[in-house]
């Protein structure tokens, strides 16, 4: 694979769009009624530099064949996605007032048949870096500049169908597909290292065969923006996992640090605080 | 690309409420007095699943001395509420994280030291994921695993596809030694693993997502191969299994007082299945309904199809359950309306069979 050039965005830029992704999300929970804030407020400053700054998509043309792949293995998070989906003009932006209502094309997870821009479906946890362990094989079989963007849980690092698609990308030399992990340390049942301890990750993922950089700070847009273009732009012949130590709930004071708003919602004058403190927070 | 026509955004759903949080433990919540009545966070949303009582019946087998038990999930403790268990019993308590086939193989491996495994989960990702573990690890060895699927048919609405689960009685009824049936309340869980226990091989329990409309006000009779009669009535018969019992009582409700009688059958016991319901309906009626929150081609209505043709019972069969196709997204009850599989779709279906109304 060759290197290539970066999109020249902003910082303040990134940090509006890292914003409306978690604004977007608690209106959507309200719309839905359930949401899975703490997964997606740890995510946006990854998902904004990825599709503002580094990924070569066209919304124009949802499946022109030499875009750049992302696939959301951690597809709960799918409500942060959809937002930017729509900013990016893949669908009308009057779609996610429909959010999970009946026959809507948004759901909790993103669905390939029916949401323009979504290049694979989800939900179940552990499929993903497989499919794009296929996807980066037939790009590099079209010969096509394209890389392949797999974007995981912590929790799902405990699924072995990850492990089978992380040889399988190492054994190819796969080095269009890139790995990242968004470790919030939260999940269904509780803090994911203590339902099952999957670290160390690094020491895992490198003896795999799999280049592998370390995101102390997931939410730092300078060090996110950096990481992920090395990621994507300056390959050598391994695919590269990044792990993007990240805070559940990131934005929300009281969503903070836990597994607790792995799921829930908010009633009125939560809302309207969890509204203030995003409005006037400055990540990144 | 499907066409959509947006509606106006309804004011938020929640289910949430000050009596369903003063229900449960809510120490590891971080929801407190501070926070509005409709917030809930992933520790107080247990409030919302009361019929999932899986943990409690266990929990009580345990006090009782079943030593054996040891209960088994995958990050879905919470979800499927088998968490007061570990919390009671946290060395027989076996959380493997986001891992199911591991669980499953591993649940085999324990049931071989003696111990009674308790496997907890999604139905989809415990039936559809863990198909072959199921079959190779748990089933041909015949080992003594007990296997509750919830959030099963499409409880789960606007998750979509990939937490729809309408396929597992399909699936499941194929395995060779695999017990299947369907608790189709929080009472009928309880009955189902109490008069279970004992049996001597694999049982898979296909349950709901825990929000299901009581059928039962006290645990009901339960056996391998059992049914339970809940409705009288000469003009016809409803077979149903799930969410589809209650749903038919209330079709039941509707019909009365169009002067239609019907009896209406809970066959929780999916295989080996209840002849007799079925034997009754054909010859008394001349025809039989079948409903089930599954797709109607293998599923519950498939094998009431192959005892009415296997014994030569000449009638009409009726299936209501899902097309052959992928549900729509959207909240349950919406989904359950449209695919009529509520009580006035059941009732139509019921009207439609006897010729009566549109």
């Amino acid at each position: 694979m060759t290197s290539r050039a970066i999109k020249n965005v902003s910082n303040e830029d990134l940090r509006e769009k890292a914003r409306m992704i978690r604004l977007e999300t608690l209106r959507l929970t309200d719309i839905c009624g359930s949401g899975h804030y703490g997964s997606t407020f740890s995510m946006a400053e990854l998902v904004a530099v990825l599709y503002y700054q580094l990924l070569n998509v066209d919304p124009k043309d949802a499946r022109w064949a030499d875009r750049d792949r992302f696939t959301l293995g951690k597809g709960h998070a799918a409500i942060g996605l959809f937002p930017v989906l729509a900013d990016l003009g893949f669908f009308p932006k009057d779609w996610l007032d429909t959010y999970t209502r009946f026959g809507s094309p948004l759901g909790d997870h993103p669905d390939m048949k029916k949401v323009p821009g979504a290049d694979f479906s989800s939900g179940s946890i552990g499929h993903n870096l497989s499919v794009s362990v296929g996807m980066a094989l037939g790009l590099k079989r079209k010969q096509s500049p394209a890389r392949v963007v797999c974007l995981m849980g912590d929790g799902e690092q405990a699924e072995g169908q990850i492990w089978e698609a992380a040889i399988s990308g190492a054994h190819w030399g796969l080095d269009n597909l890139i790995g990242i992990v968004d470790i919030n340390a939260a999940g269904s049942d509780g803090l994911t290292q203590q339902t099952m301890k999957t670290e160390p990750l690094k020491a895992k993922w490198e003896a795999f065969g799999w280049r592998t950089f370390v995101l102390e700070n997931g939410h730092d847009l300078d060090a996110v923006s950096d990481t992920l273009n090395r990621a994507l732009n300056a390959p050598d012949g391994r695919p590269t996992c990044v792990l993007a130590y990240t805070v559940a709930g990131k934005g929300v004071s009281f969503m903070e640090h836990g597994w607790e708003w792995h799921l829930g919602f908010l009633g009125p004058r939560d809302l309207e605080q969890a509204y203030r403190e995003v409005m006037e927070g400055h990540i990144g | 690309m499907n066409q959509y026509v947006p509606q106006p955004r309804a004011p938020g759903m929640s289910y949430m409420t000050a009596e369903m949080k003063a229900a449960i433990d809510l120490s590891e919540s971080r929801v407190g007095d501070m926070n509005d009545e409709a917030t809930w966070d992933m520790a107080a949303s247990l409030g919302l699943s009361r019929q999932l009582t899986t943990g409690e019946v266990l929990i009580g087998l345990a006090d009782a001395g079943r030593d054996d038990i040891v209960v088994c999930t995958a990050d879905l403790g919470r979800p499927t509420q088998v968490i007061n268990f570990g919390r009671k019993y946290p060395n027989r308590y076996f959380n493997f994280g986001i891992a199911e086939r591991n669980m499953i193989g591993a649940a085999a491996g324990l049931a071989t030291t003696g111990h009674l495994p308790v496997i907890s989960n999604y139905s989809f990702f415990l039936a559809l994921m863990g198909l072959e573990n199921i079959r190779n690890d748990i089933c041909y060895p015949n080992l003594n695993v007990r296997m509750i699927g919830t959030h099963s048919g499409i409880a789960m609405g606007f998750y979509g596809t990939s937490h729809h689960c309408n396929e597992d009685i399909g699936a499941l009824r194929a395995v060779a030694g695999l017990t299947v049936m369907a608790p189709c309340d929080g009472n009928a869980i309880r009955s189902a693993f109490r008069a279970t226990i004992d049996h001597h091989g694999p049982i898979y329990f296909r349950a709901g997502r825990g929000r299901e409309t009581v059928v039962y006000d006290t645990p009901p009779a339960w056996e391998i191969g059992g049914s339970n009669t809940l409705r009288e009535g000469g003009d016809a018969t409803i077979l149903a299994i799930g969410n589809l019992v209650a749903a038919s009582l209330g079709a039941a409700d509707i019909l009365k007082r169009e002067g239609i009688a019907i009896t209406v059958v809970d066959m929780y016991s999916l295989r080996p299945i209840d002849r007799q319901p079925i034997r009754r309906a054909a010859r008394g009626d001349g025809m039989v309904i079948s409903a089930e929150e599954h797709n109607i081609t293998s599923g519950f209505g498939s094998a009431v199809a192959e005892v009415i043709a296997e014994e030569g019972l000449a009638c009409r069969l009726h299936r209501i359950g899902m097309p052959d196709d992928y549900s729509l997204l959207g909240p349950p009850t919406h989904l359950y309306r449209h695919y009529g599989l509520d009580a006035e779709g059941v009732a139509a279906r019921v009207r439609k069979a006897l010729g009566k109304g549109k």
